[in-house]
């Protein structure tokens, strides 16, 4: 059986791991290699490198970092932050990275879905959606929930996968960093209308969160960072409450 | 020992290179005729689109090289389902060494999500490919058409149907997972290959 994959995120900037809470106020988390193969090690099953360095000078260090994950690492890894065209992603797989996250870039030109679905596979290409839940719809935002856009997360969604799209991994910035829970009936909504995989992020703070995840919320893979970064949540009693849950896990 | 990685347009030749080097072997990546037959064992990894990737093999002259291989080869996930008779990504003949089509996992009639991406088990194993591997254990997976059980299948995986998880036929191996990204079990897949 499939089992619902458990992945640390971590956010590089200047080549270190940062977490936001609610996207701003960063505390230090640590050596980017080093946290990747410690998670592998307690059993994550797959890891994201977000960059969210402006810099050109930055870019470059992450590609550095990039090659030095694929070297040390033996499970998949995405990367993203920065990518806005098909060199953006050549460059990263070529360091080594298994698939690359988009998120503004596809929403200001959704084009890009396809160019790297028809260069490199649609299993490639993550689009990542920040979105906030606004009276009754859930409305996607730009550069980190910077720039509001008039994009429903759901039509977005759908229009992401038939463009080439191969996962969804949709944070909820009204439920990041607060440690609630996952937005488990918007990630049911994504999860029986879209055939590709989602992944939930945004909202974790104790372990039934991510079975609620799972199962209210019909979310293939649950995406957490400050819960593991800080040690609330270690990876193996995680995966080990979760299957005395009953869900599937590696 | 010399290792060879088959150089050529696929995203995961570097990866297949890591994992080889965690393993404390150097493997060389190349599209060498001279250097591929001089290599005691050969990797075919692959991601990317059967018909334009067969299209490459083709005019580079990889395809019949592959074809004459004598030396233990193992085929990955792509260079798995480019070793059978015939893909229909892209409705296209393949190397023929596996006499079986790829077929496309059906969502609709399935149930399920395409791609298979993720970790899944895999059973009924046979060795010495699996060997120190147990029963129901996970391996990592992303594919969207699959090689259906035949003689030559020797390990089975279930998404939807059951499908090859491994294939071997004389000298050719093959799986459809990603050994290169299945962790420490992985890692003991291609340590079985080496030996």
């Amino acid at each position: 059986m499939l089992a619902k994959r458990i992945i640390p995120c971590l956010d590089i900037k200047d080549g270190t791991t940062v977490k936001g809470v609610h996207f701003v106020d960063f505390r230090d988390a640590g050596d980017p290699v080093e946290l990747g193969s410690r998670y592998s090690e307690e059993g994550a099953d797959e890891l994201v490198f977000l960059d969210i360095t402006a810099s050109y000078e930055g870019r470059k260090t992450f590609v550095d970092l990039v090659k030095r994950v694929a070297a040390a690492i033996n499970i998949p890894f995405t990367v993203g932050g920065g990518v806005n065209e098909i060199a953006d992603v050549e460059r990263l797989l070529n360091a080594g990275a298994d698939k690359v996250s988009i998120n503004s870039s596809a929403l200001r030109r959704p084009q890009l879905i396809s160019e790297i679905a028809q260069n490199f596979g649609s299993q490639v290409c993550v689009v990542a959606i920040d979105a906030k839940e606004e009276d009754d719809s859930w409305i996607c935002y730009l550069n980190g929930g910077r720039i509001r856009t008039d994009k429903d997360l759901f039509s977005w969604a759908k229009e992401a996968q038939e463009l080439g799209a191969g996962e969804i991994l949709f944070t909820s910035m009204s439920h990041d960093g607060v440690k609630q829970g996952y937005p488990n009936k918007a990630l049911a909504n994504l999860s029986s209308s879209l055939s590709i995989p989602i992944i939930a992020s945004g909202g974790a703070g104790e372990m039934s969160h991510f079975k609620d995840a799972f199962t209210l919320g019909m979310a293939d893979a649950a995406l957490a960072a400050s819960v593991f970064h800080f040690g609330e949540i270690k990876i193996g009693d995680l995966k080990s409450y979760l299957k005395k849950e009953g869900i599937i896990i590696r | 020992m010399k290792v060879a990685i088959i150089k050529y347009n696929a995203g995961n030749v570097y990866s297949v290179s890591h994992a080889l080097q965690r393993l404390g072997i150097s493997p060389i990546v190349t599209d060498n005729k001279e250097e591929l037959m001089a290599s005691d064992k050969i990797i075919f990894p692959g991601v990317g689109e059967a018909s334009t990737t067969m299209q490459y093999l083709k005019t580079s002259g990889l395809d019949s090289l592959i074809v004459d291989l004598k030396q233990p080869v193992l085929g990955i996930c792509l260079g798995m389902q480019l070793l059978c008779s015939h893909s229909v990504e892209g409705n296209v003949d393949c190397l023929n060494i596996f006499e079986s089509r790829v077929e496309k996992f059906s969502k609709d009639s399935l149930s399920i999500k395409v791609p298979h991406m993720g970790w899944n088990t895999i059973k009924n194993l046979q060795t010495p490919l699996f060997e120190g591997v147990d029963e129901d254990t996970f391996f990592y997976f992303v594919h969207s058409y699959y090689v259906p059980l035949s003689k030559h299948t020797i390990a089975t995986c279930n998404y939807g149907l059951s499908f090859s998880a491994a294939i071997k036929k004389n000298n050719f191996h093959a799986t459809q997972f990603h050994p290169e990204k299945s962790g420490d079990l992985g890692s003991i897949v291609l340590e079985n290959f080496l030996k």
